[in-house]
């Protein structure tokens, strides 16, 4: 017998029995659409993981936060830019942040408010769009100029009747100090951290003054050589060993490439532990079409036996059983592919993230319901092939 | 028709047949021996129990002697592999059962085709002789019916379109008339009779001495052994020689 006949034949006979075929594709259909749907939750969680990790900083960025705690709580300025002297590290940003309010005419916002550096620009990557940045003059004169998020802005001269992008000139009140805003921030969005666009830039020295703080809070960092990071940051945890008198409590360094592979791991073990949860119903529905076959077999004795008194092989009639179980498992496997879409899209509006079903997945679900079909469809082929014709034609 | 070997179609010598049973012998046939030639019309009758279904059987070649040899055109079948009789199933017999054994989801003109199916030819020439067959047996208006769509007479003639449609040898016939009511039970036999003056080798096996009677040929058999029914053919083209007296019976000792 030739194959595709007896293609042909399994399938006639899986779509003249609807009823049978659906329910014994169910469990294979239920486990594909599983598998696709929690693979598509998973990659969406991933690329939610991986869009706020990368709004932390590019990959070649560093941050140290100062915590503060033993004998040594503060790092100055100074002592933060002599980090710069560490091989590899490109630039070095400190900041020092506090909460302010900042007043506009009648309007007063609550907002943090960043002593930068000049160098604040190029490390964070966060240019001005209108105005000019704060320069080393400023640091070293203490003035009172600031730079602007738009978030800000619009919350600050919206309800003055002032356009918030021609914020730059204008004076606004921190903490009853006047600052002259000199520059507009770029739009950045959010990261884990918060919006980047609801800040008030100012030189540090300043933010010193009107705070009344030592220090820094936190250290901005840039590699050369992002192949380096894992040595630089060893050398950086050196340096600061050596300044906390030893204290590690007092300091923490973090860099991106960690902080994703942490969030990513445990992203990663909770979507293995959901994919065994699917293969296990795979293989639940493989035992379906197993039972199902085999009432089948029985089912059909007769028309075994007549099939094989008409010339039917061993192996033609074990064939036939087997397309048959593979056409159910693989149908069953290709509506699960389309019903796991549907569920995918369906989670990805009520979760309001972008889930994303990759093409692997969707050949690997496939591959594996046919297999499915093959492994149990197996005993009770054989067992119809087995059939002695004689017996079989008896059977009614 | 196929021919081209001198030997018998059938060429039994000696062939046993038993079962065990609860570790008991139960022999169904006793060292049967029968010899059928081409284009012969045989009948093999015999009460229920006689062992006659089983005799069936390994012409049929879907069982094996026990014991003994048994020749298909020449060809051992004892001892075959099941695979080996599938083949000589599907190329030398053409089966046609009491109970048609025709499959219900197929319809006519596909049920003809299964056992071209199973010799691997290709779709074309398949469905050719097949239809063919279908207009031998008169079914050629009703070839797309399925088997709910026909009489119990239309059913059993798609069953001898299917035999036939391998073009084989032999038709072996099993209570062809039992499942349905004389008039068409005549009707199916006149078929047969039709096809054995085409020189069709027909084996037919019944329990009716009637339906046996417009076969050429008779043997009896009775608690596994068998006898020859020698008689004179009723439209007096005679076939064999021997006693005119139509009932007597001898043991078979050909072999």
């Amino acid at each position: 017998m030739k194959l595709t006949q007896g293609l042909k034949m399994a399938v006639k006979s899986v779509l003249s029995n609807k009823l049978r075929t659906i329910l014994s594709m169910l469990g294979i259909l239920i486990g594909v659409a599983t598998v696709i749907a929690l693979v598509a939750m998973g990659k969406a969680s991933s690329n939610e993981v991986a869009e706020q990790v990368s709004s932390l900083g590019s990959p070649n960025s560093l941050s140290v936060t100062i915590l503060g705690r033993g004998t040594v709580t503060t790092l100055s300025v100074d002592e933060a830019n002599e980090l710069g002297d560490v091989s590899n590290i490109a630039g070095v940003a400190p900041v020092t942040s506090a909460t302010g309010y900042a007043k506009y005419g009648k309007t007063e916002v609550s907002v943090t408010v960043e002593g930068i550096t000049a160098a604040y620009e190029e490390v964070k990557d966060f240019p001005v769009q209108d105005g000019r940045y704060i320069a080393s003059p400023d640091i070293k004169n203490n003035t009172k100029v600031a730079l602007i998020g738009v978030d800000t802005a619009t919350d600050l001269f919206e309800d003055e009747g002032e356009d918030p992008s021609a914020a730059v000139g204008k004076k606004i009140t921190i903490n009853g100090y006047q600052f002259t805003i000199v520059g507009l921030l770029e739009s950045q969005g959010s990261s884990l951290t918060g919006s980047n666009d609801e800040k008030i830039l100012i030189p540090v020295t300043t933010a010193q003054k009107i705070f009344q703080t030592k220090g820094v809070s936190t250290i901005n960092l840039t590699v050369t050589d992002t192949e380096l990071m894992a040595r630089t940051v060893t050398a950086i945890e050196a340096v600061l060993y050596e300044k906390f008198r030893g204290n590690e409590n007092a300091y923490r360094v973090l860099n991106q490439e960690e902080a994703m592979k942490t969030l990513n791991s445990v992203n990663e073990t909770m979507n293995r532990q959901l994919i065994y949860v699917a293969i296990i119903s795979l293989i639940v529905g493989g035992i379906g079409i197993m039972n199902i076959m085999l009432v089948s077999v029985t089912e059909r004795t007769r028309e075994i036996g007549i099939r094989k008194s008409l010339g039917a092989k061993k192996r033609d009639i074990l064939f036939q059983f087997l397309v048959e179980a593979v056409c159910i498992s693989g149908l069953g496997g290709a509506l699960g592919i389309g019903l796991g879409y549907i569920a995918s899209v369906i989670i990805g509006v009520v979760m309001q993230t972008e889930t994303e079903v990759p093409i692997d997945t969707v050949w690997l679900a496939f591959a594996f319901s046919a297999l499915v079909g093959v492994v149990f469809g197996y005993l009770p082929a054989n067992k119809a092939a087995g059939l002695r014709p004689v017996d079989a034609l008896r059977h009614d | 028709m196929s021919m081209h070997t001198n030997a018998p179609l059938i060429e039994m010598s000696n062939v046993t047949k038993f079962y065990m049973m609860a570790r008991e012998k139960t022999t169904v046939l006793h060292e049967v021996s029968l010899k059928v030639a081409h284009g012969d019309f045989l009948a093999i009758v015999g009460p229920s129990g006689s062992g006659k279904s089983t005799l069936m059987n390994i012409i049929g070649c879907l069982d094996l002697p026990s014991e003994g040899s048994y020749k298909l055109e020449g060809m051992e079948v004892t001892g075959q592999s099941d695979n080996k009789l599938a083949e000589m199933r599907n190329k030398k017999i053409g089966f046609i059962f009491q109970g048609y054994h025709l499959l219900p989801k197929l319809t006519a003109l596909e049920n003809c085709e299964l056992p071209l199916i199973y010799r691997g030819l290709p779709g074309k020439e398949r469905r050719m002789r097949a239809m063919d067959a279908l207009e031998r047996v008169g079914l050629g208006q009703r070839m797309h019916h399925r088997q709910n769509e026909l009489s119990g007479g239309q059913q059993q003639r798609v069953a001898i379109a299917r035999a036939l449609a391998t073009n084989p040898p032999m038709l072996l016939a099993d209570e062809p008339t039992g499942a349905l009511d004389s008039k068409t039970g005549m009707e199916v036999l006149s078929m047969m009779e039709e096809l054995n003056r085409t020189g069709q080798t027909i084996v037919l096996i019944t329990h009716d001495m009637e339906v046996a009677k417009r076969a050429s040929r008779t043997v009896i058999i009775r608690d596994g052994v068998l006898t020859e029914h020698v008689r004179e053919r009723r439209d007096g083209d005679e076939t064999y020689t021997g006693p005119q007296d139509g009932s007597q019976e001898r043991i078979v000792q050909q072999a």
